[in-house]
This record gives structure tokens, sequence and C-alpha cells, in this order.
């Protein structure tokens, strides 16, 4: 190990100018890369997602003249979200969808909805084959019919965050199945991967009317996305984040969605699955939702 | 300083060739580049309007550029069908032809890069999946894994041809110790590209066309039709258009071989079709959708009972002696294996999978025009890659164009100049 060591003298001999220029220069730019360089969301210390939050406010408040406010609030400890519909209230009048369109800032132009009700023959059960999404009866609900709207069921084995090939999409310690706008790279695995057609791409530009806009925006969440990156429903994570229930949740005219907290055994979700006949979607994937349906009547 | 002069007359040797040439030569160049333009500008709507000038919608969220990713990357594997007999049984008349299987699957993986890279939403940020700067999320999605195998197999296949054909070049035998190990290695690559592609789609338990343990087998299969076929044809142009002798018996053998694979091919197809038909479970809609249709959507209909007569046709030609010993029926094969595997891999593979989509709806894909120009683009540009490397290979390795320092390893060579004009002046050093 003798060897190895060199004086200060020696160093300093051993060192010319121009080299301790590039030993400088690359040592800057290795730092520069590391800690300014882009970063996944989900890797990014404290201190800079603020200074992101910060620009995403200032960015997104002089492109739509309105005050914005981008929270980047963590996961809630002892909080896992769980969702549940009543198929036998669902009346499917779409309201969710109108509702999650303007909370969550989907583009208008071209048209993206995260939620998606499928009209389906009372005779034939919960069948896809035989659903209709398109629907256009003056009056719902239809006689010999039921409606299931299907949104992303949060899945605890979720097959999305398994093939992205960048890690651009992952589920937080709440059990809200994360994507990073920034971070994807627009292959749409995830979308092959999904077995709900909950995930919906950015063919275009997206566009939102100046005054459409919703200006409380999670950095997670309904911030403006990109053209060419994939999103879906987040369960409205910056309402759910700051203690309320998703914008679907509020607008439902009979009360057919129920939000809360798995963990807590005194929800009302706990309850539903205690108490009711409960089902997921493609059980037999094992993805294991976080999205129940059942029956309360 | 002595390497850099040779490589500089390498280079400047190689220039040469590639800017003079016949008429004939020319007119495809002018052809392709024509093509390369044109899909250049289809691209570049594309990347400004985004991926909504293409036909894919949330329903079919994969497409045509997809389908032929899939189809090349079988191209690209099939160099292998030629390099087993060729080194592993050191069957000759076949060894002497590997080196251009092996140009033929670095333009192939070529063209595979550049189908994901039309096909991704965000080409400016594909440097997220290149660590340390991005992050590969490996080992758990298959897309990371097509990524590394496929780039080592270019890798792999880039440095073998090169260093024979530099070798050549001088004059000088290629170095056995470091070739024979590389093509060795890449005969469990080439079948591993093609079955982590397979992996690709087969790992999605949402699509039920592609979740079935079959699909791996059938890629490979219809990739060792598919890539020997475009290469007999190729093979042919050359002996033509130069003095590249090629002996009847290695294209006998290459069509032999594609009979096996064909008939495993359709073998596949076949215990497919029949699971799916036989227990008709829900699953059938995909397979149903391409062979009949369903309902009013029958768009993939012919193009499904086209790919099964070819598919048919081609195999009854290689499979009887003396069909595929008439030169006629033999061009007809190859072309039918091509058009078959490809209509099949391109159509049939990807569409199918994802019609109809997940919640039952139908949307009928078909290419709009700027896929079909970009995909022509992108053909086009690897056709031009492995024309411009062929200029450079054949004469090299007919021995027509080698750097003066030849000389300088007299005593190396093993080829006489003109023994070396048969094509054997890339030999190994020993032997």
């Amino acid at each position: 190990m003798d060897s190895d060591e060199v004086t200060p003298e020696e160093s300093g001999k051993a060192m010319t100018r121009r080299q301790f220029g590039s030993v400088a220069a690359a040592a800057a730019a290795g730092f520069l890369l590391t800690a300014c360089g882009p970063r996944r969301l989900r890797e990014m210390p404290k201190d800079r997602l603020r200074r992101a939050l910060a620009d995403l406010e200032r960015e997104y408040s002089t492109k739509y003249g309105t005050k914005v406010t981008v929270s980047g609030a963590g996961p809630m400890p002892g909080v896992v979200f769980a969702y549940a519909l009543d198929l036998s209230r669902c009346i499917g009048c779409r309201r969710c969808v109108y509702a999650c369109v303007a909370e969550n800032n989907q583009s208008r132009d071209p048209q993206i909805q995260w939620i998606r009700v499928l009209q389906m023959d009372k005779d034939k059960g919960v069948d896809f084959t035989h659903a209709d999404p398109y629907y256009q009866p003056a009056e719902v609900p239809e006689e010999g019919h039921f409606y299931v709207p299907v949104s992303c069921q949060q899945c605890r084995n979720a097959p999305c965050a398994k093939t992205c090939p960048t890690g651009a999409t992952w589920i937080e310690p709440d059990g809200i199945v994360a994507i990073d706008y920034d971070w994807c790279i627009g292959c749409r695995c995830c979308m092959a991967a999904c077995p709900y057609g909950a995930r919906h791409f950015n063919w275009g530009e997206p566009s939102i009317p100046k005054g459409d806009l919703n200006p409380h925006m999670h950095i997670l969440g309904n911030r403006p996305r990109p053209k060419g990156v994939v999103e879906k429903c987040t369960f409205c994570i910056q309402r759910t984040r700051a203690g309320r229930y998703p914008a679907c949740v509020e607008v439902c005219p009979v009360g057919a969605r129920k939000f809360g907290n798995l963990l807590d055994p005194d929800s009302e979700i706990r309850y539903i699955i205690e108490h009711k006949r409960v089902l997921v979607l493609k059980e037999e994937l094992n993805t294991m939702p976080k999205f129940f349906y059942f029956y309360a009547t | 300083m002595d390497t850099v002069r040779r490589f500089t007359r390498f280079v400047a040797g190689s220039l040469r060739l590639v800017l003079n040439g016949p008429k004939t030569y020319w007119t495809w160049l002018i052809f392709l580049l024509a093509l390369i333009v044109s899909g250049a500008m289809a691209y570049a709507s594309q990347f400004t309007s985004g991926l909504i000038v293409t036909s894919m919608r949330d329903q079919v969220s994969w497409g045509f550029y997809i389908g032929n990713f899939t189809f090349l990357v079988g191209v690209a594997a099939a160099a292998v069908v030629l390099v087993i007999p060729a080194y592993v049984y050191n069957w000759k008349p076949i060894r002497e032809i590997v080196i251009y299987g092996e140009l033929l699957a670095v333009s192939a993986i070529i063209m595979c890069m550049l189908f994901v890279l039309v096909d991704i939403g965000r080409p400016d940020r594909l440097w997220h999946l290149i660590p340390p700067l991005g992050t590969l999320n490996f080992p758990r999605s298959i897309l990371a894994w097509d990524m590394i195998v496929l780039n080592l197999y270019f890798v792999v296949n880039l440095a073998v041809v090169t260093h024979i054909l530099y070798r050549a070049f001088h004059g000088r035998p290629y170095a056995k110790r470091l070739v024979v190990p590389l093509v060795l290695l890449s005969i469990p690559m080439a079948v591993g590209i093609h079955t982590v592609t397979a992996f690709l789609y087969n790992g999605l338990a949402s699509r039920p066309y592609w979740n079935s343990s079959i699909l791996a087998p059938q890629f490979l299969a219809s990739a060792f039709c598919s890539g020997p076929a475009i290469l007999l044809i190729v093979l042919q142009l050359l002996r033509r258009f130069t003095r590249f002798e090629l002996q009847e018996q290695a294209i006998w053998k290459i069509a032999e071989l594609m009979a096996y694979a064909m008939f495993l091919n359709l073998f596949l197809h076949g215990a497919e079709a029949f699971k799916e038909y036989y227990s008709a479970t829900e699953h059938l809609l995909y397979t149903r959708y391409w062979y009949s249709g369903l309902g009013e959507h029958r768009t993939l209909v012919p193009y499904a009972w086209s790919a099964v007569a070819l598919n048919i046709t081609a195999f009854a030609l290689f499979i009887v002696p003396a069909a595929r010993r008439n030169p006629l029926a033999l061009n007809l094969g190859c072309l039918a294996t091509y058009a078959g595997c490809y209509i099949e891999k391109g159509m049939g593979l990807i569409i199918p999978g994802l019609t109809p989509d997940t919640l039952g709806e139908i949307y009928e894909y078909v290419p709009s025009m700027t896929e079909l120009r970009v995909a022509a683009g992108v053909f086009a540009l690897g056709f031009l890659v492995f024309t411009l490397m062929l200029k450079v290979a054949v004469p090299i390795t007919l021995g027509e164009f080698q750097g003066e320092t030849a000389e300088e390893y007299g005593h190396d060579r093993i080829a006489a100049p003109r023994a070396a004009a048969s094509g054997t002046s890339w030999r190994p050093a020993s032997g």
C-alpha cells in the first residue's frame, strides 16, 4: 500500500494545471449529472422536488393565466386506499366520467377519459364481449341493462409496473399506481399489459381550454401531461392525499361509489368488503385490484 | 501509426467501392434513397403532431411498427440457420456464405432498433433506458431484456464481420481464437433474441392470444424460414451480378432446412388453432378475428388466409427435392415464405392480439399512410446499409479488393491471389 501514497509535494509536481483543469471539469460534470441532471420523481431528493414543484407552478400559471398550485404530498402513513362500486346502484349516467375529466385536466381534444362506463345485458352478467361503451339512449338506466364503470383498478400485483422498461410507473406506499410523466418514454408496454384498458396514451398534443383548467394539482396526478406519454386514474391523488374524496365519489348522484382506507377497520370500505357480496374484475389474472365491485341490494 | 494508416486505406478503399458501380446499382440506391426521404418526411410529421397521425389508438396501442419489429428480429436471428451447419458440422459449402448471413443480421437489427424508435412516443427520452443516466427496469421488464440482448447480438455480429473483412482486406487470415467463440456464442444469442421478443408478448396475461406457451417456439420456427428466404434470393443475385460463386448444394441444403422449419411453423399454428377452436373458450375471439372475422369486422381475414396459403405453398415447394432444385420453384418458394411469414408477423400477431381490446371493444386497425411510408423508409434504410456492406464485403471475400499491405503478411497468407478469387481468402489462420 505504501507505493500508492503520494506526498503533497509529489502530487503537486505530477498534476499540471491542465490536468487539474480536466479533472475538475470531469468532477463538476459528474456532480452536475448526479445532482442536477434529470431524475425520476421517485428518487428525487426533497429539496430538488420542492424546486421542481415551484418551477411547474410558475410554468403552468404563465401558460394558463391563472394561479396554479402543484402539490408534492407524499403518502400518509397507515393508509392504503381502496375503492368500491355498487353495481346494483349505478345508473350509467356518466357524471363520474365528466367530473373526472374536469378534475384531472384530461385533454378535451383529442378526448381522453379515465373512466369508461360499460353497458351490459342483465341476462349475460359481467361479460366484456357483449359490453357497449357507446350507449346513447335518451334516458338511463335502460330496461334489461346494468352498468359497469371501469377505470384503473390500482392493482397490488400491477402488470403495468412490471412491464415498464424505465420504471416510470410504480405502486406508491398508499397503493396508488403512479406515473412519472417526465420519465415515461411512451413505449406503451403498460397499455398492452393492462387487463382493464385503464391506461391512456397522449396520441396528440393534449389541450385544455384556459378557463377549464383545475389549478389544484399534484405532481403525480392532474398536472397537464405532455404529448407522447401514458396517463390514468390516480384515485384523485391531489384530493385523497389531502383527506378529500375523489371527484367521482362526490359527484355520483346515487351514492354508488365508496372510497376509504383499507387499513382502517372502521372504514366504510372495510364494512363493504366484510358484509357485502364483493367481486373484482378478471380475478383469474391475479392482479389483486384495490377496486372492488359489490351488490348492496 | 501503422494501424491508423492501414485503417484509413481500408476506409478509403471501401468508399471508392461504394461510390463506383454499374447503372443498376445506382438505380437501386436512388430508389432506396427516395423511399428513405419519403419515410423521413412522414416521420417528421409524426414527430411534430404525435402518434395521432398513425391509426393506433388506446384500443390497439401497438400496430404495424411493432409487427415489423418482431418480423425483423426473426430475420436477424435466422443467420444462425447458416451458422449451425457451418461451424458445428463443418459443412463447407454453407461456411462460405455465413458472413452474408451475419451482414443481414446486422442490417436487420438496425431496422429493429429503428422500428422501436419510430414507435415510441418520446424518442427524445430514449436515454432514460440507458444506465447510469437512465434506469433500466431489469430484470422485471421484458423490454429491458430485449434491449440488452438485441444490442449484444448486434455488437457480436458486427465485430465478427468487421474483423473477418478487415483481416481479409489486408490479406491476413482471421483470428480463429476470436471468431469461433463469438460465432458459437451467436447461436444461443440468436435463439435468445427471438425468444425474449416472444416473451415480450407472451408474458402479458391480459392478452390471451399471446399468452400461450407455444408463442416462442412458433416465433423461432417462422424466423428460420423467413430469414434464409431473403438470404437465398440475395445470394442468387450476387452470383448473377458478381464473380461470387455459390455451390448448388448449399442452396439446396438451406432450402431443405427451411422446409423443416416451415413444417414446424405450420404444425405449431395448427396445434394452437386446435386448442383454441376445440376448447372454444371466450379466448377464441382473437383467433376468430384473425381467421374468420367477428361479425362485420373482417379486415384481417384475407391476410390470414393468404398467409396460410403462402406458407403451405412454400412448404410443398421446399420439401420435394426435385422442386427445390428447380430455380424457378425455389425462388417462388422463397417469395412465398417471405410473404407468408411477413403477413403472419406484421398483421397476424400484433393486431389480433389487441382486437377486441381488454374491455371487449372492436377497433379495426389498418395502418395509416404515415405508418406505411415510415415503415418503407426504415426498410429502405436497412436495405441501403445491407447493400453498401455487401458492396464492400463481396470483393473482399473474392480477393478482388485488398490493401497493398497484404504483401507484408505474405508468409501468413493461406491463399494465393488466384485461389482467393474463389472466395477462400478469409479462411481461418490454422489448417
